[in-house]
């Protein structure tokens, strides 16, 4: 194999994990405080419908990734009011919050499909990617670079920032917390609110950066994945980077073998690969840990402030 | 006195909270003056907590006013309460299991210093105070009594000028207890005071200089623990005379009944214990003790004895001769073997099912409410009537939710329809926790009367006091091992409470670990 070839894989695993990554730890932080919010992707729809309608009418794909994070985390605000504030059930409302992204995504991209896009294209100079290993380090689209520079800032904020601390705090145990006076839901509005910004700035990556183009469920599951990946990586920010990799490596094997003409199974049976690896990597997880995983103790309790 | 001049430290103006259907604090007034450790005694539901959290900010009085130090203060929040002055050690500790000491340390405080020096002020307070602890354990490896050290020591680097205990010491070993007192009265001879909640009235008489006692909500007098019995105080907390326990009259034992050996089953995910080796036996006529901390393995011995738990459990239980390892929990019953587990709503009961329905659930096989998969609805309703009937059990009727009662009635209600089955074997955890004496008395007689039937009784408690009181032999459950079974009768507490600190073989003070140290000092 050739350099060129390899490193042209190896761009495309890491094009294929960033969105999983950035998502990924969006959620993990949003786990982290106690809320399961099983919306992410109907977050990332709505992320890649905004994204991309911003980009191709002013031209500014940068802007346009700024306000898919608004968007998306403006649909996390709903989901936060109902389950944080009116208690509702957050499994029942974050299935509801993808349905309701698929909708409206779908209404708000209609006049865009078949349309292309300037692309959040690589940033550094064509000097700097001439030879095959340059292009491997400074190649990317500066979301890449955003992904990686994100699992050491939710790393140290969780393991070394005070309001970290206080986070992972309420998400372990939310009457403790408040009994010591914390604000047990603010707290989880904030986090809310970031993992729907992540959301969307992962939506945001398939419509201008890996297709770029819009069409209905442009993200095709790939946030029910980045949900897994939280379960997968013990809820640390780490094994997260590790995970969402692996999975980018899943995902480009099933595109080299189609690209490749392999045709021993049918393509639909490739294109399942990544969700049967995230069937597979639960099950042996949960039959590892025998039900006693790293899961924040409160995850996907209601609380209720007793006064 | 220097302390005349001076204004108390607390003083309470006529405090008053209202719940929905309650009065928890009726015009509540008293003072705790400067370096004195003061007593808040009352039963369950006398309005204790409630009172605490206003002072200490959790929650917010409807009327009265709190002045601290001279000064009228509105206290709106814990961390209000903090800036004053005022810590709090909670009764159910507010700490976070998968976080480390240092971190939950870190949590309870406004303004912590970066880890280093809290590090270092952590262990300058743990060592002036000769309390041990290591700072980098995650808490859901210590022993209650170091979880508790967690919170004193998060109060005391505030440097408290007024200390709330919670019923501190309802957990905790009899030396761990002592220990404690020493800290104590160290910190209030240095001047803080301390507000010290418990319904323990020897504890409170070796304690406490002053007390106030609380019933229904309101001051219902004041006096000095060191001057009255443990007797006189628990009268003027129930507000009536206290009735003894009619003794058994019958002390002869017959053959052993239920006999367990060599049980061993996994902990309860994710911190749960695991059972070791676990065996004992129990003659007919007797109740046997299982004493120790919480958290070492109570819960799952509960589970693996009613057959709630299969997975992985080896060893062998046998009831009349009859091998009942391996079968369900509904055989489990009907072969005799009835079981109340520690917590009341939501595993002894269904809370927002009725209790005709609570009582199907356990009684169906032995009272025969049901045929052929259909409910009798006449005789369920009859046996649940006649369990409130017979366990005066406060309750609108069977068609009451489980929910709506109050803790000590749903617990007699649950004792009552597990005893009036007729068990041969009665396996209960905590029977009174939670319970006005009242209700607790009526409940320890019950349970009397069937083994002077013949019966036998495992009951699991932390209560030392109320296995001395009722059983005959008990023995000590420590990290999922039990000790050798003692008799009651001439019991070395020292030993018992040795025990339940995790030291075995008899009290050479060499075999100490850590946790011990402070007791020989």
């Amino acid at each position: 194999m050739s350099l060129d070839l390899l490193v042209a894989i190896l761009m495309t695993v890491a094009g294929a994990a960033t969105p999983l990554l950035i998502a990924g730890l969006g959620e993990l932080v949003v786990e982290k405080s106690g809320v399961l919010n099983l919306g992410v992707e109907g977050m990332m729809l709505i992320g890649a419908v905004t994204g991309f309608a911003v980009g191709t009418t002013t031209g500014l794909p940068v802007l346009g990734a700024v306000v898919a994070m608004f968007a998306a985390a403006l649909a996390a605000a709903i989901f936060a009011v109902l389950t944080l504030t009116l208690m509702a059930n957050q499994v029942a409302t974050g299935l509801a919050l993808t349905i309701f992204g698929t909708g409206v995504s779908a209404l708000i991209g209609a006049p865009f499909v078949g349309i292309t896009t300037n692309t959040l294209g690589p940033i550094f100079p064509d000097a700097l990617t001439s030879s095959p290993l340059l292009r491997l380090v400074f190649g990317h689209s500066p979301l890449v670079y955003i992904g990686l520079a994100l699992t050491f800032g939710v790393a140290w904020f969780l393991n070394r920032s005070r309001a970290g601390l206080i986070l992972r705090a309420v998400g372990e145990s939310d009457s403790a917390a408040h009994a010591i006076g914390y604000p047990v839901l603010k707290v989880r509005y904030l986090a809310v609110l970031f993992g729907g910004a992540m959301a969307g700035l992962a939506g945001s990556y398939y419509s201008l950066v890996l297709t770029p183009m819009w069409a209905e469920r442009l993200t095709a599951g790939r946030g029910w994945i980045a949900i897994a990946l939280v379960v997968f990586a013990s809820w640390k920010p780490g094994r997260m980077l590790l995970g969402a990799y692996l999975f980018g490596l899943v995902i480009t094997m099933e595109l080299q073998a189609k690209a490749a003409g392999f045709n021993m199974f049918a393509p639909e049976f490739l294109a399942s690969l990544p969700y049967i690896a995230t069937i597979a990597v639960l099950a042996i997880i949960s039959a590892a840990k025998r039900g006693g995983t790293n899961a924040p103790a409160c995850l996907g309790k209601p609380f209720r402030a007793a006064t | 006195m220097a302390g005349k001049a001076m204004a108390p430290r607390l003083e309470l103006k006529d405090i008053s909270k209202r719940f929905p259907g309650v009065i928890a604090n009726d015009q509540v007034s008293f003072q705790v003056p400067a370096g004195a450790i003061h007593a808040l005694l009352g039963e369950n539901g006398a309005g204790k907590s409630t009172l605490v959290k206003i002072i200490y900010g959790v929650q917010q009085a409807d009327e009265g006013e709190i002045v601290f130090d001279g000064e009228p203060v509105h206290i709106g929040s814990p961390k209000e309460a903090r800036a004053l002055g005022i810590g709090m050690v909670f009764q159910h500790f507010s700490l976070f299991e998968a976080m480390t000491v240092l971190e939950n340390i870190a949590l309870g405080m406004d303004n912590p210093p970066p880890r280093r020096e809290l590090e270092a002020r952590v262990r300058e307070v743990l060592k002036s105070y000769g309390l041990s602890l290591d700072p980098h354990r995650y808490v859901h490896t210590l022993s209650v009594g170091e979880r508790q050290r967690i919170e004193i020591v998060r109060a005391l680097l505030q440097e408290p000028k007024l200390l709330i205990m919670d019923e501190p010491t309802s957990v905790l070993t009899p030396q761990e207890v002592e220990q404690l007192f020493e800290t104590l009265r160290r910190l209030a001879s240095e001047g803080c005071s301390i507000l010290y909640i418990s319904h323990k009235l020897h504890e409170i008489k070796a304690l406490c200089e002053s007390a106030t006692i609380l019933r229904g909500g309101k001051v219902v007098g004041s006096c000095d623990p060191r001057e009255e019995s443990a007797r006189s105080m628990a009268e003027m907390m129930i507000g009536g005379s206290l009735k003894d326990l009619s003794g058994k009259e019958n002390c002869t034992y017959g053959e052993d009944r239920f006999v367990v050996s060599n049980l061993s089953a996994p902990g309860e995910p994710p911190f749960g214990t695991s059972l070791k080796d676990v065996s004992f036996s129990v003659r007919s006529g007797e109740i046997f003790g299982i004493a120790g901390v919480a958290g070492n393995g109570q819960n799952e011995l509960l589970a693996v004895l009613s057959g709630e738990e299969q997975n992985d459990v080896s060893g062998s239980i046998i009831l009349d001769g009859q091998e009942l390892a391996g079968t369900s929990a509904g055989a489990r019953r009907k072969a005799g073997l009835a079981s109340a587990p520690e917590e009341r709503n939501g595993h002894a009961a269904v809370p927002a099912m009725n209790l005709t329905e609570n009582a199907i659930l356990s009684a169906r096989g032995r009272m025969g409410l049901a045929s052929g998969g259909i409910i009798k609805s006449g005789a369920s309703r009859d046996y649940a009537a006649r369990v409130i009937d017979a366990f005066s059990v406060k309750a609108t009727g069977p068609g009451a939710a489980a929910g709506s009662l109050s803790g000590g009635n749903l617990q007699k209600f649950i004792m009552g329809r597990e005893i009036m089955q007729n068990p041969t074997v009665l396996v209960v955890s905590q029977p009174t926790w939670g319970v006005d004496a009242g209700a607790a008395s009526f409940i320890r007689q019950a349970m009397i009367d069937i083994v002077d039937k013949g019966a036998s009784i495992v009951v699991v408690s932390q209560d030392l006091d109320e296995l001395l009181e009722l059983c005959d032999r008990l023995a000590v459950i420590n990290e999922g091992t039990l000790s050798e079974a003692m008799d009651v009768k001439g019991i070395s507490i020292e030993r018992v409470g040795m025990l339940m600190g995790g030291i075995h073989g008899g009290g050479e003070g060499a075999a100490a670990t850590g946790k011990q140290e402070g007791v020989a000092a």
